[in-house]
């Protein structure tokens, strides 16, 4: 009984200075740009406009000039885009008046856009992007040219480049998100149980994610590639196997936790049972790390998709895939047609950048550690 | 008084829980026995980690018998043998016949649901009523506990709330389908010493209102002083002494009893005046000292004390039993003169 007397009598004096140093610390990440002196909104807009257009400009410069070696063309393009990007946020300073975060902006744009032309790919007037006789009619390795009836161009063997960009995007979105959502409840569940129940259970779940972690995702893949049929929903089943794993360990780490909290053995004190516990107490906690973790993982399945069609175990050509139109580079069509490459890496490059991008945002968003109670 | 007429509803015979940890034995609770009737209130005292929690959860059945728990004796829990039946049965007493209210109001709720729907779960999952009775009845259990604004306060999230308020709402929540006895443990220690005292009234008139049997869980002996008919004082998993309340504050006839009084604050003290507080540290459980547990930080030890366990023996008052080898009685001196602990 004397301590909290003590701190009492103490708190009168001591209290401020904390309370106040906390306010600070609040407001803290939001006010990034109060420490520097501002810049004027005017200013901001002066300076940023001619920066995205100069910025473009050199970008668009280096992409069609045939003037130098391609070392430096890329070069140019990267400083381009990047000095264009840097004029955009002070743009979006200047309008919005705080600062935004330009790169997560686009990167949101990207997926926004890709997302809404596969999931509507059908419905569009898309070039041919499957049919190898119609392809007979149309000309092979035509080059991009934006205004033209192929926009970015056709392959070697006359289908439209853009339009098996977008139905490429397709699988491998329809492919990596089915994964995801496999991987996270199957994997969310088996963890849950394992954090719940503890003991023998949880060292045969422990001792099997384990294993399934111990085997090189990719051998596993095509280990499973050459066993199973290339359809959708075996790639999907097959890939969901590596996200499972971590999965299982974030489930069970984090209903460990939470398992300990007052509130599961409150909840127990008024007469619920253990399935209840889970339903209702654990689970609700436990989504959302494990969600998290998902979007995370989204792009590596993306990437791990890529592979597999690369290396000829997933969708098969003509069906298009970034993975499998990468692959159509081999053989030294990459060194005359760049833009075969060119088209799915970038596709592929953004895409994975955007997805890492939202998972780190929703990471922080709802990690645990940092949720308040 | 009444209640001694009626029946136990709550038996506690020699009770011991035992952890099995990888250093040792953990004696939590060390042969504990006591009976509660209906519309009484046992006060259990004693410092941090002297085994009251598991005492409190070990007498519901919260903690039993598993692979690393061993629990011997017997809890009689409104006529059922609560370590003797299987687990799905001793559920079923939970929230209907005992209910506990715990230390921390900010971890017992669950943070991503909302206040209203803490209630109406339980609500409907023991009555098996609609939605809409349980949120009637969810309000009307709000207001009860002294939640003002019921209805918006059903929305709320746990953290929206203050440690009072949500203490409030585990209350109601324990209350919620009118069990007969309730184990509060430490309901106030993590709250505000303005609210601490709105708590435990709160708890005091609820349970009057109900004729409800109270456990009061607590290391603070004002807390307990003027809200319990009857007093445990527990050590290191024992119970050194017990007795009336009253009784057992008027005259404290054990050392620790005594030295746990000394380091209350007294309103009437010189400002500044020095709080006595108990030399040394509880014991380690894993390896608890021969003899006298208290021993070690006794002022009146001697040889006796450090080689045999003091057991409780009775002394004049009803129900009033001391476990010391030298228990002092008014005016006696504290054997070792130099470190005095008495009075
Ligand atoms: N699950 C457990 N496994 C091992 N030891 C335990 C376990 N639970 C409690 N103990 C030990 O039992 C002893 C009594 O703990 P308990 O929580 O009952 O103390 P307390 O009197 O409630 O203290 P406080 O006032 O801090 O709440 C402590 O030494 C503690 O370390
Ligand atoms: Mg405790």
């Amino acid at each position: 009984m004397p301590e909290p007397d003590i701190n009492h009598t103490g708190d009168p004096v001591d209290a401020p200075v904390p309370a106040a140093a906390a306010g600070t610390a609040l407001l803290d990440p939001g006010e990034e740009t109060a420490a520097k002196p501002r810049v004027s909104r005017r200013t901001q807009l002066l300076v940023g406009a001619p920066m995205l257009v100069g910025g473009l400009a050199l970008a668009g410069f280096a992409a069609t000039t045939a003037l130098l070696i391609t070392l430096a063309k890329v070069l140019l393009l990267v400083v381009g885009l990047l000095v264009a990007m840097n004029g955009l946020g002070r743009i979006a300073e200047a309008v919005r008046g705080k600062s935004v975060d330009i790169v997560f902006v686009l990167g949101m744009t990207w997926l926004t856009v890709l997302i809404g032309l596969a999931v509507l790919a059908p419905l569009l007037p898309l070039g041919n992007h499957n049919d190898a006789t119609q392809g007979l009619y149309a000309p092979i390795f035509a080059e991009p040219e934006l205004g033209s009836e192929y926009p970015l161009g056709t392959n070697n063997y006359g289908l439209d480049m853009l339009a098996r960009a977008i139905y490429g995007a397709r699988t491998s979105l329809v492919v990596s998100l089915f994964a995801i959502l496999i991987g996270t409840t199957v994997g969310g569940l088996i963890g849950m149980v394992a954090g719940f129940l503890r003991g023998a259970t949880d060292r045969v779940v422990g001792i099997l994610a384990n294993a399934l972690l111990a085997v090189p995702p990719l051998v596993l893949l095509i280990a499973l590639g050459t066993v199973l049929s290339p359809n959708l929903r075996n790639l999907s089943i097959a890939l969901s196997l590596l996200t499972i794993p971590s999965m299982v360990r974030v489930a069970r780490a984090n209903t460990i936790t939470f398992a300990q909290r007052e509130f599961v053995l409150a909840a127990q004190a008024i007469g619920a049972t253990r399935m209840r516990l889970l339903r209702k107490e654990l689970l609700p906690n436990v989504v959302l790390p494990v969600a998290s973790m998902g979007v995370v993982m989204v792009s590596m399945l993306i990437v791990a998709e890529a592979s597999l069609s690369y290396l000829g175990l997933g969708i098969r050509a003509p069906e298009p895939t970034w993975g499998n139109m990468i692959a159509e580079g081999e053989g030294g069509v990459m060194e005359a047609h760049p833009f075969i490459v060119i088209v799915p890496g970038l596709c592929l490059f953004l895409t994975v950048f955007s997805f890492n991008l939202l998972g780190e945002k929703v990471q922080k968003r709802w990690d645990p550690r940092s949720a308040k109670l | 008084m009444t209640s001694e007429s009626k029946s136990p509803i709550l038996v506690v015979e020699n009770l011991r829980t035992v952890f099995h940890t990888p250093r040792g034995d953990v004696r939590a609770v060390d042969g504990v026995s006591f009976e509660l009737r209906p519309g009484e209130t046992l006060g259990l005292v004693g410092e941090s980690g002297s085994g009251k929690s598991v005492l409190g959860r070990t007498v519901m059945g919260l903690i039993s018998n598993d692979a690393r728990t061993t629990v011997t004796g017997k809890v009689t829990l409104g006529g059922v043998d609560v370590h003797g039946v299987k687990r799905a049965v001793r559920r079923k007493l939970w929230g209907t016949e005992v209910a506990m209210v715990f230390q921390d109001p900010m971890t017992s709720l669950n943070p991503v649901k909302r206040i209203g729907t803490h209630l109406t779960e339980t609500l409907r999952f023991h009555l098996r009523c609609t939605r809409k009775e349980a949120e009637e009845r969810a309000v009307e259990l709000l207001t009860q506990v002294g939640i003002p604004e019921p209805k918006r306060r059903m929305r709320q999230y746990p953290h929206e709330m203050s440690g009072g308020m949500r203490q409030r709402v585990v209350i109601a929540m324990a209350l919620a389908c009118d069990p007969r006895l309730l184990i509060a443990d430490e309901p106030t220690t993590a709250l505000d010493v303005t609210v601490q005292k709105q708590i435990l009234d709160l708890l005091g008139n609820l349970t009057t209102e109900r004729d409800m049997a109270t456990v009061l869980v607590s290391h603070d002996l004002g807390a307990v002083a003027g809200r319990t008919d009857r007093v445990q004082v527990m050590y290191a998993g024992r119970t050194v002494e017990q007795g009336r309340t009253s009784e057992v504050f008027a005259a404290p006839t054990h050392p620790y009893t005594d030295a746990l009084l000394a380091s209350i604050p007294q309103i009437e003290n010189a400002p500044h005046s020095l709080l006595r507080a108990i030399e040394g540290n509880p014991p380690d459980m894993a390896n608890p000292p021969g003899g006298c547990r208290f021993a070690p930080r006794c002022g009146y030890a001697d040889t006796t004390c450090t080689s045999d366990l003091p057991l409780l023996q009775p002394l004049a008052g009803p129900g009033r039993s001391v476990a010391c080898h030298h228990p002092l009685l008014a005016g006696a001196a504290p054997v070792g003169s130099e470190h005095t602990h008495g009075r």
